[in-house]
């Protein structure tokens, strides 16, 4: 959910623009990263792990834990939380480890 | 290859601090900061800070990080890389990094190293459910984006960072379930408490969390008291309905490149974790390589700024600049970081510090 008022913040967003969350349009805001928009539009759980497959999320938002590995335009292992959203992106849930084509 | 006279890792409060001292001393800097923006924790920090007024006591945060960020701006002898990660400092003294997807290496004469910190997690079932968070990551969502990560929260820890950020996810229009804190006394500032309590939320010492539920992402989350000896207390479980959990129980220092740059380190409790070991100067085992800030030990952004003044200065005097003026400088910062942990907070930092260049236990 995005703020609309805050008390002492003022948030300068970009333009509103749309990319693709698995094949999903959905709209987000340029400058902002994959991870704030996929959260604005409600998405909580970017992918599961490994061997467990256990749903992962966002834990540490500055490219620190590698919790929020995701496939961006084809790219594998991709930070969504430090990664900037461009218009007609596709972000993609990876299964598994990723490989480079 | 860039070469450069001191390069800067981190460009928080400690590494912008660091730039501006050196480069006022004559020495050019390169500062190399991973973020799109310097500034470090300062930026997603919207409440006034405590401390004297020369570290800027009474400021918001971010007001602070724009004001160490003009500093560097208007300085010709700064350079400052965004976008930009140290990969590693090798035997030959170059420093490797990506910046802007590129692979560069880079030539420094001396290093500082100011990269901060990173959040602490604690054991609990569940702990790795989406709607998990560490402080500073709800701080990034809602301060710089503008994003509320859930509606309902259970808060992790009652230090400072636990107070505020609960603060600011009220200011968000978020509801608070809870605070819960182990040790049985709130650890940050009563003023930050006692604003939280007046609007209703309760702050429960003593009180841990056992698990956490949901099937994709976090449901609830299950809380207990503990006894004096930091156990659970049967029949005491409650059962909280929130969809986020924020972890603030702490942050240690983010000290990767100074174990991969062989500088000696040792585990010093009262310091958050691994940290090098360095002199009064805050150069490490290895020769012109210094540290300042969180990564030299948790603190605060105000002795970060002070001990990023005091590595800038060292490494430029150690160049040959100020050569009148750096003894002086160097003086009157450690003189300051004297002041700034003379209270009981800064008795543990003393304390650490003490141990961590084996000058035995502090008196006083
Ligand atoms: C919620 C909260 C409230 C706080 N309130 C106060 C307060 O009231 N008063 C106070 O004095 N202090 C306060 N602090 C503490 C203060 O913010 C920190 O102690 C201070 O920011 C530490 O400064 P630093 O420069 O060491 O690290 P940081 O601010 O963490 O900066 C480190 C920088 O290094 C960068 N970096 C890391 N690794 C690399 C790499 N490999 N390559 C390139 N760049 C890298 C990071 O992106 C970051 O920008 C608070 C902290 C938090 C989280
Ligand atoms: S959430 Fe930690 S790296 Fe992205």
């Amino acid at each position: 959910m995005r703020i609309t008022e805050h008390p002492i913040l003022e948030f300068l967003r970009g333009e509103e623009i749309s990319f693709f969350y698995n094949g999903q349009e959905l709209k987000g805001f340029e400058g902002e990263t994959i991870a704030a928009a996929l959260h604005a539009a409600g998405v909580k759980v970017l992918g599961h792990s490994h061997t467990m497959h256990r749903p992962r999320g966002l834990f540490c938002a500055i490219g620190n834990c590698s919790s929020c590995l995701m496939v961006v335009d084809g790219e594998p292992n991709v930070r969504i939380c430090v990664e900037k959203l461009k218009p007609g992106m596709r972000v993609e849930t990876q299964q598994g480890k990723g490989s480079l084509k | 290859m860039k070469e450069i006279e001191v390069l800067i890792i981190g460009g928080g409060p400690a590494g912008l601090s660091a730039a501006s001292a050196a480069a006022n001393l004559g020495a050019s800097v390169l500062v190399l900061e991973r973020d799109e923006l310097p500034g470090g924790q300062l930026v997603k920090q919207t409440h006034k800070f405590f401390g004297s007024k020369k570290q800027y006591a009474g400021d918001r945060g971010f007001q602070i990080g724009n004001l160490l960020i003009e500093q560097c701006k208007t300085s010709a002898k700064v350079e400052v890389w965004t976008n930009t990660t140290a990969l590693g400092i090798y035997e030959d003294g170059v420093v490797t990094a990506e910046s802007q997807d590129e692979h560069v290496k880079i030539k420094p004469k001396k290093i500082i190293v100011a990269t901060g910190a990173s959040e602490k997690m604690i054991v609990f079932p569940n702990n790795d459910l989406p709607g998990i968070y560490g402080a500073g990551a709800v701080q990034t969502l809602m301060n710089v984006h503008g994003i509320v990560p859930g509606q309902r929260v259970l808060m992790i820890g009652a230090g400072n960072i636990g107070l505020i950020v609960s603060y600011q996810l009220m200011q968000a229009g978020v509801e608070i379930a809870a605070i819960i804190e182990a040790a049985p006394a709130i650890g940050g500032y009563l003023v930050h408490a006692s604003k939280i309590r007046r609007a209703g939320v309760p702050i429960l010492t003593s009180h841990t969390i056992t698990e956490a539920y949901g099937q994709e992402s976090v449901e609830g989350a299950v809380i207990c008291k503990l006894d004096e000896n930091w156990q659970p207390i049967q029949g005491t479980e409650q059962d909280l309905k929130v969809d986020v959990i924020c972890l603030a129980v702490g942050l240690s220092p983010l000290t990767e490149l100074c174990f991969q740059a062989d500088c000696r380190m040792k585990y010093v409790p009262e310091l958050s974790g691994h940290v090098p070991i360095r002199d009064e100067y805050l150069e490490t085992t290895r020769p012109g390589l210094y540290v300042a800030g969180d990564v030299s030990g948790v603190e605060e952004a105000s002795s970060a700024m002070v001990e990023g003044r005091l590595a800038g200065i060292s490494a430029a005097y150690s160049l040959g600049y100020g050569l009148e003026a750096a003894p002086k400088l160097q003086e009157e910062a450690l003189a300051e970081l004297n002041e700034l942990r003379s209270g009981p907070a800064g008795h543990k930092t003393m304390k650490g510090i003490m141990k961590l260049m084996d000058k035995g236990e502090v008196v006083c």
